[in-house]
């Protein structure tokens, strides 16, 4: 593999932009914001120098590498700070920066009013330094410290309004629900190194020929565990909801385009470990169906415009890791569904950041209405947005998403149809809670508060948002001409045997779209016909109640998880005192009492001491002349 | 004549003290019995001395009688020093140290 | 060149012009003491530069006799593990002095005697990690007590004298069988060709197995005392409870490293074949440690309990590395005693400062620091980051190899211990969340940030904290040679991967 000396400056420039900020303090609140969506900006140039400079190479000379230093040598653990640079990570170190600076240009003017938006500015840079680490890291360690610091980006960023206690405690639910995932991320790293003696990726996918599936199956389902975490997959899905606390940059930036979509890379990048295990695969395909399902009708219930769009991004994510899970098939769909949700959805986000911004910081839907008027410029972006996510053909999730349909059908056997099935739906269900979000939002009556004064954001918040609409619209198209992205991912996985196709593009195309239109008719019916109330009505069929709380999911990690977690700590805490503790203090008091208690015999009497004395002596003497005999 | 006669005699008399010592009250009686205990046992060195030939036990006995000198010296000062405080030479009058 | 007695004079000598000065001048006592701590901080790098890294031999090495009758000699010298921990001590004693400026106030001596006592302490600390000779060791393993018990029954908050009291006690009970031990170690030494202390002789003593489990459990319950290890660790909460920030820095930073480094230089080195017989009790023991503690800090109210808490559960980390027999486990034990010092250090100086500020130690007490003291809260934070060993910060890299080195040999210990890393978010993040975010609690609206003094004192502890875990190298390759030595010293070797490479 060609070595590098420039890869490191993709991180560089950011992390430096994070210290100067964040040591420079109160000093560089003039001009910090601007020093860092340059110096993200430059990141971007970078990336874009790097692609150029790839599209210069043959297929097989495209990946290059950079040793920074020794990280951890200890026998034979060796880890170098490395980072490597091929077809898969330049797409998403373009993602990163490229959505990272449209986000920073936008930030400027949404958080200008912040006193504290230089430290904001600190952490996005922290962000996308951290990102780019874990998607340039040359082994899984090197990506694990990426892993952890978008953890504690995100965490920083979700309580940047940490004043609010429920925002405190967002942030902290996010940090520990990641550390569950983190930890099976240290699993996998450390059944690699026990069984094949390496953790680089290069040397994993080298001893994964020769090493055995239980062991690759367990490296899988570890791999699976941490993209869960990180994802907001199905089991550790509840935290992405409560993490749209964050400002809404920080929502459309890493948890929509981003960060929520490391476990995808994760996934992708093992793909030499599930193409071997293929219990693992299955249980990726499973976790993916079950939550593009349960983000899906989370979002059919939420009033809050962000909490709908991060339900819909858990479904959308479920998508990708079902499309990861299919095998080599599936790999490099899910990475196009993942770059064009990145537009899309971050498009949106952006959209709803504009509609707060307007609404004095109103996230109810119910509270909207009518706005396409008061800002036409959002609505057109959202509009491209909402067509790209429902798949309407041409727009970029027509793409993508009918691709993982397809190859879902195609996967073989009940399995095929199942999973057809849960995707077709999924589509039907997306194509009702978007509508259902546009309604709300943009179209019929006002039914805003009086002091609420709806205008259209400056040029500063809508470019982002035009440029990320184009992106929704084109990105699908580019990327799927001619197999593009196909062609461009093909070396990285393993070449694929052609199955038996049980349904042809066209047929899926057709009933994808049939299943949109009856989404987006029930949604009209339902909505827009109809007067919608301001405040949720109660008088709501059981499965609107449940899906309104998230299905439940917080109640459930309550009951099982923090509830009995709780009360053991409680009871650790008072049996620590009272009987470890306990029992060291009780051997005090023996020493004390049995003190006391021989105290007893120290009358003060000069004749008993002496008869004391005497009856010891004859003690010790009858004693010695027992033993002598 | 039997030497261990004299044994039999020490112990009589250490016996002797150590009753002493136990039961009686007064101070003056109790150091008494306690030289007779001191007494015995030189006689008891004494004879084995007289025993085993050597001079070692005669030795011991001579160092017995002068701490024993060096006892009553001490003892009867604090014995006198007590009668004159509390006007009693009982030794169960004198247990202040327990209180 | 006597390197290390000069490094043990330097603090001595220091602490005897501190106790000549007057009493009435404190300004100068504390600028004494702290001008000694730093001349040692610099004495000890000089000295680390002259270390060989690659030979696995004792360095420094000074042999003089000290009670010839009994073969008892001075004797002193250091391999890569006491090296690096003469560092943290050394390096740990002026941010000490530095962070605590105002802390000896309102004892119940005066200040000269404070820093005197710091002082005396600084030199068995560098004494005890050096002596190669078990009584020398014991001695001063013994002494140690004295300063540390004066400094939380004189210097401490609430109820110090108990928890002085509690602490001697404890660590005199262990201190009382380790004894028992040495002497059985002398004597049997007696009969096979020389009564001596000296510990590479007695390395090579003939002893039946029973007698070995006995001796190997007098060193071992000793150092598992110091080194809190599950259920011997009571006696922590209650003395950092009491103990000023500082004295506490010294205490769990260096002192109950005691512990663990003499579980390495002694239960290993003078017992292998006991050290492998109680290997599975040991490792059940620090699971139990990593857990317990972690769960033991969720559910504690008052800051300082917490972070002795949480160092019970870090401790239990390193003992789990030590007896995990391999290169990995070894180094990332050693380096994470290093580390451990630094993370409970900034934990404890910027804890204590928010204590005094604040005037009451109960977490819910503080709120919304964060807006009001920013460096501070930041400060904090840090601190409780490096503590759940997020990548980046020191702890990790050390707190990783713990983990790995532990799974290639016990993989079931290292996925329990593993658990604790999630505890561990619990532990940092529930009094990062209730101390330094919300609203501010009212009576915290006007408590004044950091000082440049404790700034400065700060700046060292967090720069260590974030350089070493980028780049660990200089200690790993300090270190690595005596983990290995110490490793093949016992006939182990590192478990080759199961599958995988031909080679």
């Amino acid at each position: 593999m060609m070595t590098s000396t420039s890869l490191v400056y993709l991180i560089a420039l950011p992390l430096a932009g994070a210290a100067i900020l964040l040591l420079a303090g109160r000093h560089s609140d003039k001009w910090g914001h601007l020093l860092a969506t340059g110096l993200s900006g430059s990141s971007f140039l970078v990336g874009l120098y790097q692609l150029s400079l790839m599209l210069g190479r043959s297929n097989g000379q495209r990946p290059i590498t950079q040793k920074l230093f020794e990280w951890i040598s200890v026998g034979s653990f060796n880890i170098d700070a490395g980072l490597m640079l091929d077809q898969l990570s330049i797409c998403f170190v373009l993602l990163i920066t490229g959505v990272g600076t449209l986000i920073h240009i936008y930030s400027i003017s949404y958080m200008s009013h912040d006193p504290d938006r230089r430290r904001f500015f600190a952490f996005l840079n922290l962000f996308i330094a951290a990102m780019l680490l874990l998607v340039l890291g040359n082994s899984y360690l090197n990506l694990y410290v990426g892993w952890e610091g978008v953890g504690l980006a995100s965490y920083l960023l979700i309580g940047f309004w940490n004043q609010k206690p429920a925002y405190a405690t967002a942030s902290k639910k996010a940090f520990v629900m990641n550390r569950i995932g983190d930890m099976g991320l240290s699993f996998a790293i450390m059944i690699a190194f026990a069984t094949m003696g390496t953790v680089s990726f290069s040397g994993v996918k080298e001893a994964a020929g020769h090493t055995s599936t239980a062991a690759l199956t367990g490296i899988g389902i570890m791999l699976l565990v941490a993209a869960t975490g990180k994802s907001a997959q199905f089991p550790l899905q509840a935290w992405l909801g409560d993490a749209m606390a964050g400002p809404t940059p920080v929502s459309a930036l890493i948890h929509a385009a981003t960060m929520v979509t490391a476990g995808v890379y994760l996934i992708t990048r093992s793909n030499f470990i599930f193409d071997a295990a293929p219990t693992a695969q299955l249980l990726v395909v499973i976790v993916g169906a079950i939550t593009l399902m349960f983000g899906a009708l989370i979002g059919t219930a939420k009033d809050d415009i962000k909490k709908a769009l991060a339900a819909s991004t858990m479904s959308q994510i479920g998508y990708m890791i079902l499309g990861a899970g299919l095998g080599p098939v599936g790999y490099a769909f899910a990475i196009m569904h993942l770059l064009t949700h990145g537009f899309f959805k971050a498009g949106m986000f952006l959209g709803a950041g504009s509609v707060m911004h307007g609404m004095n910081d109103e996230v109810n839907m119910r509270k909207y209405g009518a706005l396409r008027k008061f800002m036409p410029i959002t609505f057109a972006t959202f509009g491209l947005g909402y067509l790209a996510i429902l798949g309407v053909p041409p727009f970029a999730g027509f793409y993508s998403k009918d691709m993982i349909i397809e190859t879902a059908f195609n996967s073989g056997g009940s399995k095929g149809v199942i999973l057809g099935c849960v995707t077709l739906l999924g589509a039907g269900i997306t194509a009702f809670y978007m509508t259902r979000v546009m309604i709300l939002t943009f179209t019929g009556k006002s039914r805003w508060d009086d002091q609420a004064h709806p205008h259209e954001s400056p040029w500063l918040m809508w470019l982002p948002m035009a440029i990320l609409a184009i992106g929704s619209v084109t990105s699908g198209y580019l990327l799927s001409h001619g197999d593009a992205l196909v062609n461009w991912l093909s070396p990285l996985f393993e070449s694929h045997g052609e199955h038996a196709e049980l349904l042809s593009p066209v047929v899926v195309s057709g009933l994808a779209l049939v299943m949109v239109a009856v989404g987006v008719a029930i949604a009209f019916l339902k909505y827009s016909r109809n007067e919608v109330a301001a405040v949720a009505p109660d008088d709501v069929s059981i499965f609107t109640r449940v899906a309104r709380q998230d299905l439940m999911q917080d109640r459930f990690n309550e009951a099982v998880f923090m509830r009995p977690g709780q009360v053991l700590t409680d009871v650790l805490v008072k049996s620590d005192e009272a009987v470890i503790d306990g029992a060291v203090r009780g051997v005090g008091r023996l020493a004390l009492g049995s003190g006391s208690s021989l105290r007893g015999i120290q009358t003060g009497f000069v004749r008993s001491y002496a008869a004391l004395i005497l009856i010891g002596a004859v003690v010790l003497v009858a004693a010695i002349w027992v033993v002598t005999q | 004549m039997n030497a261990a006669n004299y044994l039999y005699l020490s112990a009589l008399l250490f016996t002797i003290g150590a009753v002493g010592v136990v039961v009686r009250r007064n101070a003056i009686v109790v150091f008494m019995c306690v030289e007779l205990m001191l007494n015995a046992a030189n006689l008891s060195f004494v004879t084995f001395s007289r025993i085993n030939g050597d001079l070692n036990g005669q030795v011991i006995a001579f160092f017995t009688m002068v701490v024993a000198a060096c006892e009553v010296v001490v003892g009867l000062a604090i014995i006198v020093t007590i009668y004159r405080s509390r006007r009693s030479a009982s030794v169960d009058d004198a247990s202040l140290l327990k209180r | 060149m006597i390197w290390l007695t000069f490094l043990m004079a330097l603090p001595l000598a220091g602490s005897v012009v501190v106790a000549a000065l007057p009493k009435t001048n404190e300004k100068l006592v504390k600028q004494v003491a702290l001008f000694t701590t730093l001349l040692v901080m610099g004495a000890t790098i000089a000295m680390a530069v002259g270390f060989q890294r690659d030979n696995v031999e004792l360095q420094f090495v000074e042999k003089y006799s000290w009670i010839p009758s009994f073969g008892i000699n001075y004797a002193l010298g250091i391999d890569g593990l006491a090296l690096v921990l003469i560092l943290m001590s050394t390096i740990l004693a002026p941010v000490v002095v530095l962070a605590g400026w105002n802390e000896s106030h309102g004892g119940r001596w005066s200040v000269k005697v404070f820093y005197t006592l710091i002082l005396v302490l600084e030199t068995m600390m560098i004494g005890v990690f050096a002596a190669t000779d078990v009584f020398l060791f014991y001695v001063i393993f013994e002494a140690m007590l004295i300063p540390v018990y004066f400094l939380i029954g004189g210097y401490g908050t609430g109820e110090r004298s108990a928890a002085a009291v509690k602490f001697l006690i404890y660590s005199l009970f262990g201190g009382l069988l380790m004894l028992a031990s040495i002497i059985a170690l002398y004597v049997m030494s007696g009969a096979q060709g020389g009564h001596t202390f000296d510990l590479a002789s007695l390395s090579h003593l003939q002893m039946s197995s029973t007698t070995q489990n006995l001796l190997f459990l007098g060193f071992f319950i000793a150092f598992a005392i110091k080194a809190p290890l599950w259920p011997l660790h009571t006696w922590l909460p209650d003395a950092a409870e009491s103990a000023t920030p500082g004295t506490s820095v010294l205490l769990l930073g260096v002192l109950d490293k005691v512990g663990t480094f003499g579980m390495i230089r002694y239960c290993l080195t003078l017992f292998p074949d006991a050290s492998k017989t109680f290997t599975p009790m040991i490792l059940v023991l620090a699971v139990i440690s990593i857990i317990y503690g972690a769960i033991l800090a969720i559910g504690q109210r008052d800051l300082k309990r917490l972070i002795a808490f949480t160092s019970i559960s870090h401790f239990g980390f390193i003992t789990m590395g030590i007896f995990a027999m391999t290169s990995q486990g070894y180094s990332g034990a050693a380096l994470y005693m290093f580390n451990h010092g630094f993370s409970t250090a900034a934990l404890f100086l910027v804890g204590g400062w928010m204590i005094s500020r604040r005037g009451s130690s109960t977490i819910a007490d503080f709120g919304g620091l964060q807006r009001v003291t920013p460096v501070m809260a930041w400060m904090f934070f840090l601190a409780g980051m490096s503590s759940l060993a997020l990548p980046g910060l020191s702890s990790f890299v050390s707190e990783f190899l713990v983990l790995v080195g532990t799974f290639t040999r016990y993989p079931v210990h290292a996925i329990i211990a593993t658990f604790g890393i999630v505890l561990a978010a619990l532990y940092i993040l529930i009094p990062v969340q209730k101390a330094l975010h919300g609203p501010t609690t009212p009576g915290n609206e006007n408590l004044p940030d950091l000082n440049l003094r404790e700034k400065i004192a700060i700046a060292p502890v967090i720069a260590i904290i974030v350089v070493l875990g980028f780049y660990p190298s200089p200690l790993l390759k300090v270190i690595n040679p005596a983990a290995t030595h110490v490793i093949a010293g016992l006939g182990f070797s590192d478990p080759v991967p199961t599958s995988g490479n031909n080679e």
